[in-house]
């Protein structure tokens, strides 16, 4: 099997996506105009569509594109997949809820907890990381995996998390039609916040750092780059941003139970979106996010059996893995290379194999408009 | 006192071994294939299942039973290598069998709810609740009998690896599989054989797991985050660190169940913590070994 740099031609066809590919717009501006329609879509959206399960569906779903976006800030850069990011998705709920309930915080208080509830997680984010980052790849995945079950186990068991009652949260006096809207948007800020985030740190020599250790780690070492510490930031910030999802779900859903505080289909959740999206691109996680939440709360409305419905959404993970494993927005954005590269070719005329090649991207191939993952697969295989 | 733990050390080895067979499957499919199967823990609560419709439908015994759910479970293995594991391809190939594993997981566990629903069951049979009197020590026939069922699969399994072709070609694949397929050996064989090979030690560990404890679809989790842990602490992909991690873990549980019975799981998971914080390769693994 080809365990090789198949993603390697992955990154260098990412890459050559956000190439210009009319001269008169950079990748740079089109991603700038495509952010500031979708922002616009997601500000207007509650005003428009008022139906408290649309707009409760859409708190989810903002909820589900910060929480992805954050985990990709840290797996999808560094490509060390952690299943435990649940663990400050429930420390989050916890600790406010605990504070609420301790300090006596009632209403709309509640919502200055909200740093508390990064505090705790970023603090949690430092012991979990220098224990699970010591190793590497699969040993990495299941020590974060056994990490979130202690968690969970405390959660059930100690006298603090109130068991497997959990804890409430305090009692919000809103107006039921219009009760969403406050968390929609406290949400799209956090979902706005941590994707700039994402794309500051991804233009930055720390976010090559991070990629530096996902292509090879042991080059990045060599080259200079304090691995542990980099992968620790990231791992703390990721961790910080899902803690304040989780304090946010808490209030909005008011009541936090150790199994879905604690929930390994959270995990699973967060990675498949991000999978599905476009796993360590910046749109990818938005994108996977803003289709497969609704799509699975869609589904979940329509099929009353739950189990009917985990079954459903298993397969399509299962799918998404097989044949969808880097993402639509890859996928997408080949079909486009492929079909602007084709154009070109056409508008020009039979030509020289090297001019062609010179209009479109610096990639050498073997033979013009075979710039299929095939082909590049084959080339990595071989080295 | 020491009764109570002497007690708990022999119920731990005892239960211990049940633990390590269905980890030495785990592990073995690790070893081998780079693959860590998520679905190996619903894949033991599948096998309880197969065990409770045989013994409470058609009214076969649990043990005779077995000749049934072994070759049943090993060809689940070999469909699941062989369907979905074989297509995965690419650098981050390691990462995705983990998430397609995990899919497993949650599929089988759907169809476990459609079929037999939320309520626990738990397998029965004469010998389940009778026990044996040896040196002023209670031990329940299913203990005894899944703990010597245990001891001669691992046995057997053993042998096979390291006393036959077939166990050679294996090795091979473990070592290197370029290398191994250089030197003529079928690797897409031996790689559903041995993924078979370690989802079919389930169906013991089903049969004994679902006559010791009560279960339902969730089992799974509980099942699956214990069985990682011991392949971690005894380090992944060696046989011998199963066993030692899945007795050491049965041993800890049950010792500290004398004090706290909420604790117990908690401070094994504590120790797996403190031991990775050393040594992040587990008891017996090998540092990077699998490095690519």
């Amino acid at each position: 099997m080809s365990g090789g740099a198949n993603s390697d031609s992955g990154r260098v066809v990412g890459i050559m996506r956000w190439r210009p590919g009319r001269p008169a717009l950079s990748g740079s501006a089109r991603n700038g105009i495509a952010a500031a329609v979708l922002m616009v879509l997601a500000v207007i959206f509650p005003l428009v569509i008022t139906n408290p399960v649309a707009t409760q569906i859409g708190v989810d779903t903002m909820l589900f594109v910060a929480a992805t976006v954050a985990w990709n800030l840290f797996s999808g850069f560094t490509g060390y997949i952690s299943l435990g990011h649940a663990v400050f998705f429930g420390t989050g709920a916890y600790v406010v809820g605990i504070a609420a309930q301790d300090w006596h915080i009632t209403g709309d208080m509640e919502f200055a907890l909200l740093p508390l509830a990064a505090l705790a997680a970023g603090v949690v984010a430092v012991p979990f990381g220098l224990i699970a980052l010591r190793a590497r790849r699969h040993t990495f995945v299941v020590i974060t995996i056994a990490i979130f079950f202690i968690f969970q186990l405390m959660a059930f068991n100690l006298a603090i998390t109130g068991g497997s009652v959990g804890i409430p949260a305090p009692f919000l006096t809103w107006a039921p039609e219009t009760f969403n809207n406050p968390f929609y948007y406290m949400a799209l800020a956090l979902a706005a916040g941590v994707a700039v985030l994402s794309w500051l740190i991804r233009g930055s020599r720390f976010g090559l750092q991070l990629r530096a250790i996902r292509d090879d780690e042991g080059r990045a070492r060599g080259l200079g780059v304090r691995a542990m510490h980099v992968k620790l930031v990231a791992f703390v910030i990721s961790g910080v941003v899902t803690g304040l999802v989780g304090a946010l779900w808490f209030f909005f859903i008011g009541q936090v139970l150790p199994q879905y505080g604690f929930d390994p289909l959270f995990d699973l959740s967060v990675a498949l979106m991000a999978f599905f999206g476009g796993f360590g691109t910046l749109w990818g996680p938005i994108l996977g996010a803003l289709i497969l939440e609704p799509g699975e709360q869609y589904l979940t409305l329509q099929v009353s059996n739950s189990y009917a419905s985990e079954l459903v959404w298993g397969s399509l993970f299962l799918l998404v893995i097989l044949f969808l494993s880097r993402g639509v927005t890859h996928v997408a954005g080949e079909i486009a290379t492929a079909w602007r590269t084709r154009r070109e070719r056409r508008q020009a005329g039979p030509q020289p194999v090297g001019a062609s090649l010179a209009a479109d991207v610096a990639i050498p191939r073997p033979e013009p408009g075979a710039l299929s993952e095939e082909v590049l697969d084959k080339r990595a295989t071989a080295d | 006192m020491g009764s109570d733990l002497y007690r708990a050390i022999i119920d731990g080895i005892l239960y211990g071994g049940v633990y390590a067979l269905m980890a030495v499957g785990l592990t073995l499919i690790f070893g081998v294939l780079d693959i860590i199967n998520i679905a190996q823990g619903i894949l033991v609560v599948l096998a309880g299942y197969l065990s409770y419709v045989l013994s409470v439908h058609l009214h076969i015994d649990l043990f005779l039973g077995l000749l049934v759910t072994i070759p049943v479970m090993f060809l689940i293995g070999v469909g699941i290598q062989v369907l979905f594991m074989r297509r995965l391809r690419g650098r981050e190939r390691t990462s995705m069998s983990l998430l397609a594993s995990y899919a497993v997981m949650i599929i089988i566990e759907g169809v476990l709810y459609l079929v037999f629903g939320p309520d626990y069951v738990q397998l029965n049979a004469s010998y389940v609740n009778d026990s044996v009197r040896v040196l002023g020590f209670y031990l329940p026939y299913i203990y005894l009998y899944g703990f010597g069922l245990a001891v001669i699969l691992v046995t057997a399994l053993y042998l096979m690896l390291y006393r036959s072709g077939f166990g050679r070609s294996l090795r091979a694949t473990m070592q290197d599989q370029t290398a191994a397929r250089l030197v003529g050996i079928d690797i897409n064989r031996v790689a559903a054989l041995a993924f078979g090979i370690g989802v079919a030690v389930t169906a013991v560990g089903g049969m004994v797991f679902g006559a010791t404890n009560a279960f339902n679809p969730n089992s799974g989790y509980d099942l699956i985050s214990r069985l990682l842990a011991i392949i971690i602490l005894g380090g992944m992909g060696s046989i011998g660190g199963a066993l030692v991690a899945a007795v050491f873990m049965s041993v800890t549980e049950a010792i500290v169940d004398i004090w706290s019975p909420t604790w117990s799981v908690v401070v094994f998971y504590v120790a797996l913590v403190i031991v990775l914080t050393f040594r992040p390769q587990g008891l017996f693994g090998q540092r990077e070994a699998r490095a690519q």
